[in-house]
């Protein structure tokens, strides 16, 4: 109370948006629509919840009464987790539905699935699903929060928040610094929302892997004039000795077994021959670059498991920050929740209780 | 109805030296003290009431600072207003605590920080040294100490100003809507 009225004595710049701080987000979807200001509203709170998550009792009712529903229509293990983590500390209610893929299906099932459960007063639904946009139709079809756990090989928001946290925390300002992301550029939802955070913060992104993995129109000159911004400015390297060198973070993503079967690939083997990030090839990386992953890792074939246990590695940082990442998340998005029924976050009688 | 401050510069030293006075005399003494700033004005405060203190007891109180934000569960009433700041404490466990805020009000700032205190140890005690107790409160809650006591109306806007952040030091009261 007191903190309000000396920012409202200080004359606290108030914007136009409606929580007068620039956060304009019902849904996370993707972070091709999120300004800049908007990230760094993300990544300032998620240092707060850092400090929140090491504490002994790593409890605050800051979301207390809300309601959030992990719905999986895909295996997860990270991820899930990690939402299911972050909706506890912060107070919430979290409960996970997972949806068998062959008894929910795309379409109407899934608007269905989504209605039924804000019928049921969720405020919050995280959602994973195997098709790109999947997302998009629940979000157009209720006025529950929805956050996009990956979809297809489309978007996944809240790794790329996590990325862009743990590589703040570690190397400052972004702007300029070379970001090499090699492997199956292709099928990653990492990388493309990796691609979109990285570029808003100013960094310099190279991606890299076997021309079969880079996905079509990501080069200029691939790219019809309509499609101007329908990727994020990248440099395409498939070489991955040049792609590392001067590196100050490197990012290796997996490469689903299945591909191997997609005739995408020769082998595996040949695969791992040709780039996997290893202890010898970082050398032309910066001595203190960041190794990361956005897991799970197959080690032997993207990464060496030396290169992940190693000296440079942040992949458990990662798991950690993401944590704190989708709190701040969470509590961004419990801001906006009309109910409906007019008592704003379903506290009927609206006494501010704190 | 008039602007002028109710506290000059000159009286809120004053006044803070005495607060910082009779901290040491509740805790007696400076060991097993920790002042705990809730954020933001009560942060500055416990600043100056530390340096007041290391000043006539030849040794600085083990200091902490405080932010209630994500104890409040009326976020969703007043939606994200800004970033929390960062809470810092000192082992709490088996010490001599003393909240210190800018204001005091309804109560429910020092009820959410009691209730964070609460997540990082158990204190012996618990104090609360306020600035200005301007009444209205809404819990069964008193200062220990009190800088000032200022009778205002519930609509009045009670602001303390502090050199670190405002470039000067005073508290005005600024009257409320008069309600028709």
């Amino acid at each position: 109370m007191t903190a309000e009225l000396t920012r409202i004595a200080t004359g606290a710049p108030g914007t136009s948006s409606t929580s007068g701080t620039g956060w304009n987000h019902q849904d996370i979807l993707d972070l091709d629509d999120f300004s800049v200001a908007e990230i760094e509203i993300v990544l300032a709170l998620a240092d707060r919840m850092r400090e929140v998550l090491d504490r002994r009792i790593a409890r605050v009712p800051a979301l207390r009464g809300y309601t959030i529903v992990n719905l999986f229509f895909e295996p997860s293990t990270r991820t899930r987790a990690s939402f299911e983590l972050a909706g506890k500390v912060l107070g919430a209610d979290v409960l996970s539905v997972t949806a068998s893929t062959s008894s929910v299906t795309k379409g109407e099932s899934l608007i269905d699935t989504v209605r039924t459960l804000r019928a049921m007063r969720t405020d919050a639904i995280i959602m994973r699903h195997s098709m790109s946009g999947a997302p998009y139709l629940a979000a157009e079809h209720t006025d529950a929060s929805i956050i996009n756990a990956g979809d297809g090989a489309h978007a996944h928001p809240t790794q790329a928040l996590l990325d862009l946290y743990t590589m703040r925390s570690r190397v400052g300002d972004l702007r300029g610094k070379r970001v090499v992301m090699v492997g199956d550029i292709s099928h990653s939802r990492v990388a493309r929302s990796d691609m979109w955070g990285l570029a808003a913060m100013g960094a310099d992104v190279v991606v890299c892997g076997p021309p079969t993995l880079l996905p079509r129109g990501l080069r200029a000159s691939d790219r019809p004039a309509h499609a101007e911004s329908a990727m994020p400015p990248v440099t395409i390297e498939t070489d991955i000795d040049r792609a590392l060198d001067g590196a100050d973070v490197v990012m290796a993503l997996r490469l689903q077994s299945e591909r191997q079967d997609s005739g995408l690939l020769p082998s595996l083997h040949e695969y791992s021959q040709l780039y996997q990030v290893t202890q010898e090839r970082l050398a032309r990386a910066k001595p203190n670059h960041l190794l990361m992953h956005p897991g799970p890792k197959n080690e032997g074939i993207e990464i060496a498991g030396t290169v992940a246990a190693g000296r440079n590695s942040i992949i458990e940082e990662q798991v950690t920050n993401g944590v704190a990442v989708r709190m701040a998340l969470l509590y961004l998005l419990s801001g906006r929740t009309e109910s409906p029924g007019g008592a704003p976050g379903g506290m009927p009688g609206g006494e501010i209780r704190s | 109805m008039t602007n002028a401050p109710v506290l000059d510069g000159e009286a809120l030293h004053r006044t803070l030296r005495r607060l910082a006075h009779e901290i040491v005399e509740a805790t007696q003494g400076v060991e097993g003290l920790v002042l705990v700033g809730i954020e933001t004005g009560g942060a500055v405060l416990a600043q100056r009431l530390a340096r007041e203190i290391e000043q006539f007891e030849g040794q600085r109180p083990a200091m902490g600072t405080l932010d209630i934000t994500l104890h409040r569960d009326d976020l969703s009433r007043r939606g994200f207003a800004s970033t929390p700041r960062p809470t810092q404490l000192p082992d709490i466990d088996g010490r001599v605590v003393v909240l210190v805020d800018d204001v005091l009000f309804t109560g429910r700032t020092v009820r959410a920080a009691m209730d964070a205190l609460n997540d990082f140890g158990r204190p012996r005690a618990i104090r609360l040294a306020v600035l200005v107790d301007r009444g209205h409160r809404e819990l069964p809650i008193r200062a220990d100490m009190v800088g000032k006591n200022i009778p205002t109306s519930r609509t009045d806007d009670v602001r303390v100003l502090l050199q670190e952040v405002d470039g000067r030091d005073c508290v005005v009261v600024v009257p409320g809507k008069v309600a028709i």
